[in-house]
């Protein structure tokens, strides 16, 4: 991820110490920590009870960051696009097939509209971004809850497959009529059209580090896990989710050593750190809010080595 | 005496790993795929449903199957005039001339291209080329996807089928002249069939490559994973959803996955015994 490539490289320039990061995704990520070749994973969609009870030890999650999955397009001159959830559900599950839909027009009055197929892009690989899209689409959207459903992997209706962000986001900007999801650093990073997605206190959102760091404005729990889609803030936009970076509760595994785990630790801390949050906006995310930091320096500081904690 | 001994069993050593490497690939595929084919049987093989949502997780062969083979088939189909008619001017019309020589060089270059570099060429030129033409899915699916292995395939068919073109007896071809035959009768009913075994090797050759073929087409194909609905729809093969997925998957996904190497393994396998047979039959 964006966020992560930034940042240790500036902790490393810090500190010295050498961190490295290998973008495999989240599934190669879960598994390498499963078999404690790394010091930690990262992912978008938290691990569930189920998840958990696999691992060989109790796994914590720290989130790490605040991003949103924007919903981009490819129609030029169609700016300011407004998508209600209705017409999202449609749109993907291919219901509606042109962008001259009548329906398409009615939400949008100041807009005109090509007469072009719609090509909906989705994810080929799994994928945390589609866990956090069809989590939204879940809450909103009965028939996609029960036909299409939520996970990093899914049976799509409709559309077509690119492999990873970037693939998704590339085959948008090169496809007229395309739209598809993607992170929303991507979106701005390449310039794609985004629309506006309705919350649910009705409210036409565009994707932004005010919009996304209000849809953290909610109750979260003491794991941190929890899905922020669907916010209740009324500035909030609808759908964002947090990122976590996991690693196990006891750290001296493995013959693992006491500076190693203190290393780890140390820079989990200085992640949540207003330092390395502030770097967050760069890469167009949004940092944490502080119920959040608080929670993770909480969760930091339960993390032990041979039963004593690494931080005090 | 003794370097002989030596000599022989290095190369005994070496023979033996090589087995040793490919018994192994074959048992871990085997051994990796058996949980997807306890859970769904033999129906995986025919099973069109490939459900990787969690809950309801069902997985099945049938489209990348249909997919892969259709993609190929299809290329080769393509490539066949093609490529026989470069092996015909390489080998026989203007055979040993600079021209050939060239064309040679380039059909040569065609091999060495990475397939990365065919899916990007395919993605950003040839895809606008068919869309202009009316193509629908934005230029994305099998037929596209066809295209790209066909010029992809072409070279291996080539330079064998010149190679065996070449080496048709000179005595043949002009006692065939002799009685008055012309050059096309010559060509047809003489350098054809005495090459047929391998013309044919070529092109089962270039076939088995298709199959395999991972990153060109999984960035046309449009990586949908059904059976495509037409000619000119979009679908998936085994190759590349295994490219794709399996990154991310564990468990029921990644046996499903590793089943679908073991297919794409024994289709290969058996296109390539399905070669060998017809060679054997035609000498």
């Amino acid at each position: 991820m964006p966020y992560y490539n930034l940042v240790f490289k500036q902790y490393t320039s810090e500190t010295g110490t050498l961190l490295t990061y290998g973008g495999i995704g989240s599934g190669g990520g879960i598994r390498s920590l499963t078999d404690k070749v790394v010091d930690f994973g990262a992912t978008d969609a938290y691990l569930d009870d189920a998840k958990l009870a696999e691992m060989p030890a109790e796994v914590v999650h720290i989130p790490t960051v605040l991003g949103a999955v924007v919903i981009a397009y490819n129609l030029p001159g169609v700016d300011n696009l407004e998508l209600s959830d209705k017409l999202l559900e449609k749109i993907f599950m291919g219901e509606i097939t042109r962008w001259n839909d009548p329906a398409i027009k009615a939400n949008n009055p100041g807009l005109t509209f090509p007469d072009m197929e719609i090509t909906f892009v989705h994810r080929s690989d799994g994928s945390g971004t589609t866990y956090i899209f069809s989590d939204y689409m879940s809450k909103v959207s009965t028939k996609w809850a029960d036909n299409v459903g939520k996970g990093k992997s899914l049976q799509w209706p409709v559309g077509m497959g690119a492999k990873g962000n970037p693939g998704v986001a590339g085959t948008i900007k090169q496809t007229e009529g395309a739209i598809g999801y993607i992170g929303s650093e991507y979106a701005f990073a390449q310039k794609i059209q985004t629309a506006k997605v309705q919350n649910s206190a009705g409210n036409y959102i565009l994707p932004s580090i005010a919009s996304v760091s209000a849809a953290a404005n909610a109750d979260i729990p003491a794991d941190t896990r929890v899905m922020l889609t669907n916010s209740s803030d009324p500035a909030a936009y609808p759908i964002s989710g947090f990122t976590w970076i996991i690693l196990y509760k006891e750290q001296n595994y493995d013959g693992r050593s006491k500076e190693q785990a203190l290393a780890t630790v140390t820079f989990l801390d200085w992640l949540v750190s207003e330092e390395a949050q502030g770097q967050a906006e760069k890469v167009h995310y949004a940092p944490l809010p502080e119920a959040a930091v608080q929670k993770a320096k909480v969760i930091l500081r339960s993390v032990t080595y041979s039963g004593e904690p690494l931080l005090k | 005496m003794n370097t002989d001994k030596i000599t022989k069993a290095v190369l005994f050593a070496s023979s033996f790993l090589i087995l040793l490497i490919a018994g192994g690939m074959i048992f871990s595929l085997a051994s990796g795929a058996v949980p997807a084919f306890k859970s769904f049987g033999l129906n995986f093989i025919w099973g069109n449903v490939w459900n990787p949502t969690e809950g309801s997780e069902n997985y099945g062969a049938l489209p990348f199957i249909v997919g892969t083979v259709l993609t190929s088939l299809v290329a080769l189909l393509i490539s066949l005039p093609l490529s026989f008619s470069a092996s015909l001017f390489l080998g026989e019309y203007y055979h040993g001339t600079r021209l050939a020589k060239i064309l040679g060089t380039m059909v040569d270059l065609l091999a060495g291209i990475p397939s990365i570099v065919y899916g990007l060429w395919g993605f950003y030129v040839l895809r606008p080329v068919l869309i202009s033409l009316g193509l629908p899915n934005q230029g994305f699916g099998i037929f596209t996807a066809s295209i790209i292995l066909a010029i992809m395939i072409i070279p291996y068919a080539t330079s064998l089928s010149t190679e065996i073109i070449t080496m048709v007896p000179g005595e043949l071809k002009e006692a065939a002249y002799s009685l008055g035959a012309t050059r096309m009768e010559v060509i047809f009913s003489v350098v054809v069939p005495s090459a047929r075994s391998g013309i044919i090797a070529g092109y089962i050759l270039s076939f088995g490559r298709a199959l395999g073929e991972t990153m060109a087409v999984t960035m046309l194909i449009g990586n949908a994973n059904r059976i495509p609905d037409s000619f000119f729809g979009t679908g998936n093969t085994m190759a590349s959803v295994i490219a794709n997925q399996f990154g991310e998957a564990d468990g029921l996904k990644l046996s499903s996955l590793i089943a679908i190497g073991l297919l794409l393994f024994l289709i290969t396998g058996l296109i390539n015994s399905l070669g060998k047979f017809i060679i054997k039959k035609m000498e």
